[in-house]
């Protein structure tokens, strides 16, 4: 709570809440949790962990979140993506693909929390899920996750240049240069970022400062009282 | 002062109530068309397809009410999102339909002729029309939130009080009289979105 509550104040464009042991230990999402926390989150709101029908697309839609996440459940019911989109509209499905690069340089998808990897193309996946009627694609290197050595260009910009949804590009983000890279090189619609924040000294607003500084369209921060 | 948020079924009634809240005003979420009798401000939220939208509101009742406060009790009424593109004559997602004409114009989806991504998803600047009490004390230019692949062109100039540049340029905000939309939602734009909604209360 206090973390949302920080993050409203310290001008995030918008938060990710993954419980991504939820598919491993086959648990529902916690719903009074993520109630309390969209309560108090002014900005967009996207939550996954644990999706696998579209009841719990319908209950986390109700208690808050704007946007619903679904990545293992997509694997095995694609038609997930597609129900979802239709009852409840594109602009709430985010499919997120977790992504390993194996030592030949090929690309491989990973399911339940990034334990199983599943044959899956990760370029050939996100098209996919475009045509399924995902909204946004949530990317992630599994590799470079908590890193903080910079994203994975390369994968941020094969699936960026092929599909034309907005691509997060996630995992990596050490510095604000590596997100102005995913950006520019990557083509990415946007960045997350978490241990950057929370073990450097960076700043969600100075990364947006240097962003602009460089020609990248960011918010700007509006001065009003609180 | 007392805000009704219609629920008609679709939209994030929660989020809406909850910003409005936070904004000092008493809010009421209610299914019922006879609550437009008791409000001071009338807010249509909305998420989803217009033809289906417009197909609960009938089903529901709130055509007549919703249409004779905004028009004969002059209530201030804002739509926000697909809420206010609901304010329309009538739009074309799902087929086409009638709107709640309350602003003239018609919903269309956004021509992406500069291989733009549609959905519309993110922050995007406002600029205002000059004098649109909506955006009272945000600087033109301001960022807020957008989720949409739909807009509403408006069929007078007038009632076009604020603009954003995607696929070309569309009305990000409508005004004619008591009568608002928003297509961003304020309640998603965190402090310049209470401003907007602050505004609106005092109006």
């Amino acid at each position: 709570m206090q973390a949302v509550k920080v993050y409203n104040t310290r001008d995030v464009d918008e938060l990710i809440l993954l419980d991504i042991e939820a598919t491993p230990e086959n648990r529902e999402p916690d719903y009074d949790l993520i109630g309390s926390l969209a309560e108090e989150c002014f900005v967009p709101l996207a939550v996954g962990g644990g999706v696998r029908n579209v009841e719990t697309v319908r209950q986390l839609l109700r208690v808050g979140a704007d946007k619903v996440c679904i990545n293992t459940a997509a694997y095995s019911s694609p038609h997930l993506v597609s129900e979802a989109a239709e009852r409840f509209g594109t602009q709430c499905v985010v499919v997120a693909i977790d992504v390993r690069r194996h030592a030949d340089g090929r690309c491989e998808c990973y399911e339940n929390c990034g334990r199983t990897p599943n044959g899956h193309d990760p370029v050939e996946w996100s098209k996919r899920v475009e045509r399924l009627g995902a909204g946004e694609i949530l990317l992630t290197s599994i590799d470079r996750d908590g890193t903080m050595e910079g994203y994975d260009l390369q994968i941020v910009r094969d699936v960026s240049k092929e599909v034309n949804i907005p691509v997060i590009a996630s995992g990596g983000a050490g510095s604000y240069d590596d997100m102005l890279q995913a950006i520019r090189a990557g083509g990415a619609s946007a960045v997350a970022a978490s241990s950057m924040y929370l073990f450097t000294q960076n700043t969600p607003l100075e990364a947006k400062a240097y962003l602009a500084a460089r020609g990248v369209a960011v918010r700007r921060q509006h001065k009003g009282s609180s | 002062m007392s805000v009704l948020i219609v629920d008609y079924g679709m939209g994030n009634l929660g989020s809406a109530q909850r910003s409005f809240e936070e904004c000092g005003a008493k809010v009421r979420v209610s299914d019922d068309p006879g609550s437009v009798s008791e409000a001071d401000r009338i807010v249509i939220p909305g998420v989803g397809a217009f033809s289906e939208a417009m197909r609960r509101i009938h089903r529901m009742g709130w055509y007549d009410g919703l249409r004779r406060a905004a028009l004969e009790d002059r209530i201030p009424v804002l739509g926000i999102c697909l809420g206010m593109q609901l304010l329309a004559d009538s739009g074309e997602e799902g087929g086409s339909t009638e709107g709640l004409k309350l602003i003239a114009g018609r919903v269309c989806r956004l021509d992406n002729v500069g291989g733009e991504r549609l959905p519309h998803v993110g922050w995007n600047e406002v600029y205002p029309r000059d004098g649109c009490a909506l955006f009272r004390d945000i600087p033109s230019g301001t960022d807020f939130y957008f989720v949409h692949s739909y807009r509403l062109v408006p069929a007078r100039a007038e009632s076009l009080a604020a603009s954003t540049p995607y696929c070309g340029e569309f009305a990000s905000a409508v005004s004619q009289d008591n009568i608002f939309g928003v297509q961003f939602h304020p309640e998603k734009s965190s402090r310049a979105g209470f401003q907007v909604i602050r505004n609106f209360l005092a109006i």
